[in-house]
């Protein structure tokens, strides 16, 4: 078996090889088609579609210079390109601002679905396997849009999670905006945050405007959704419709990252930062923790991490799992390192060292 | 007429390797004539060099002669014949 694990950073795709989750093969800074800024341009976005004979790899990136784009690569990263005729992905004629970034690929129902999530907050659909998009303008024409307070990170939609069964159903999370769902297929959108705190609004309950850092749905449930919010970690068991705090037993309740577990309901895990204001790792120790009945209670999973004092938080997307029966997870960080773990060893390994500030990480057997 | 426009070089992937291109345009014509000759042929090097509404990316420069576009009339600047037109990334990131 052929592991692949796409690692965004800062400046550039890298991508790692394994047959054993262990071993680890790196390469990279990747250019990505024919424009060598991609080299260093900051990768935000990585996709494996592996619902295709041939898995399709997507990545989202742009160059400080030369704007956004979507590539793809049919043959495992070796070789990539984007449409000649049409931007892959760009707002449409009439929109006052041009597209920035794309922050987010996730797959549909349909093999040929892609939903890609972008800054300024816009929400894209592919029918053609990622090829191309097209934004979704009732999202565009949200009263609530033009008002989003955007975040430092950006005003952008940075995190998609369709329904598992249902292909009107899809939720999506942003910063300084909080958890919209659709229930009609994009036809419509409404905020699902109450309980959600922001502590950044003189109400810190409002209907919207929450800055979700990320969210996951969680597996065997569709209605089970953790978040990780700025300020605060949230369960809800009725697809957002209420959230309830599951902080306690974390050392502190803000972060960037947090991971479902792929087929356990109830298993979720966390990578705590201090606090808004002092965004280092809790006693400078790089950690992860987990819980596995749903929140109510944690550990520390950071058995091989780092012991020295560190110093490299975990982005929103630099963590993942690889989905498989035996689950891989993985972690990069601001410092560039990244890490891997398997279910059945909860000993984390370092795949690379000193890459650019990783910005995501996807993972799947291949 | 025939207007030079010169490729920078980390974009001269999407233009064939060339360093140059010698674009024909109608007389009268603008920078964003000549910009839409060039995406005729490369699509994709227009895109690095103008978003999707046609405007010259932020950190992207375009000199039509010795001129910045953005001193002159941006995408409007006329484009005389024989005339050299310069892409250059400005000077940003880390």
């Amino acid at each position: 078996m052929t592991y692949l694990l796409a690692i965004g950073t800062k400046k550039g795709l890298f991508t790692a090889v394994s047959d054993d989750r262990e071993s680890w093969r790196v390469t990279g800074p990747i250019q990505l088609g024919g424009d060598a800024s991609t080299l260093q341009s900051g990768v935000y976005a990585v996709g494996i579609d592996t619902r295709r004979d041939t898995p399709r790899l997507l990545v989202g990136a742009d160059s400080a210079h030369f704007g956004p784009s979507v590539w793809h690569s049919d043959d495992l990263g070796a070789t990539w390109t984007e449409p000649a005729d049409n931007a892959p992905i760009a707002l449409p004629a009439g929109a006052d601002k041009s597209f920035a970034r794309c922050w987010q690929f996730a797959f549909g129902l349909d093999p040929d679905v892609v939903y890609a999530g972008g800054e300024p907050h816009s929400f894209f659909q592919s029918n053609d396997g990622g090829l191309t998009f097209t934004m979704n303008q009732a999202f565009w024409d949200h009263p609530h849009r033009p008002t989003l307070f955007p975040g430092a990170g950006g005003a952008a939609i940075h995190t998609i999670l369709p329904h598992p069964t249902d292909p009107a159903k899809i939720s999506i999370a942003m910063s300084g905006g909080g958890f919209y769902r659709t229930d009609d297929g994009g036809d419509s959108w409404n905020p699902y945050n109450q309980g959600i705190r922001a502590d950044f609004f003189p109400d810190p309950y409002p209907e919207y405007g929450q800055c979700v850092h990320k969210a996951a749905r969680a597996a065997g449930d569709p209605n089970r959704m953790y978040v990780q919010n700025h300020g605060g970690v949230y369960r809800s068991d009725d697809e957002g419709g209420k959230w309830t705090s599951i902080a306690d037993g974390l050392p502190c309740d803000f972060g960037f990252a947090i991971v479902a577990h792929p087929h356990r309901t109830d298993t979720v895990i966390n990578f705590p930062i201090n606090a808004d204001a002092n965004r280092f790792l809790p006693d400078n120790q790089l950690q992860a923790w987990r819980s596995d009945d749903g929140g109510d209670t944690w550990r520390s999973v950071s058995h091989g991490l780092p012991t020295d004092p560190y110093f490299g938080i975990v982005l929103r997307d630099a963590a993942s799992t690889d989905g498989e029966q035996v689950p891989g997870y993985y972690f990069g960080t601001r410092c560039g390192d990244v890490f891997s773990t398997t279910e059945d060893s909860e000993k984390w390994t370092q795949v690379t060292s000193h890459l650019p500030d990783v910005l995501c990480v996807r993972a799947a057997r291949v | 007429m025939s207007v030079t426009v010169f490729i920078p070089g980390a974009l001269r992937g999407e233009a064939e390797g060339a360093a140059s291109l010698d674009v024909a345009v109608d007389a009268a014509a603008t920078l964003t004539t000549v910009l839409d000759a060039v995406g005729l042929r490369y699509p994709r090097l227009d895109r690095r060099i103008r978003d999707e509404h046609g405007q010259v990316r932020r950190h992207v420069n375009v000199f039509v002669g010795e001129d910045e576009c953005r001193r002159l009339s941006g995408v409007a600047t006329a484009v005389p014949d024989g005339a050299e037109v310069r892409v250059l990334p400005s000077i940003a990131g880390g």
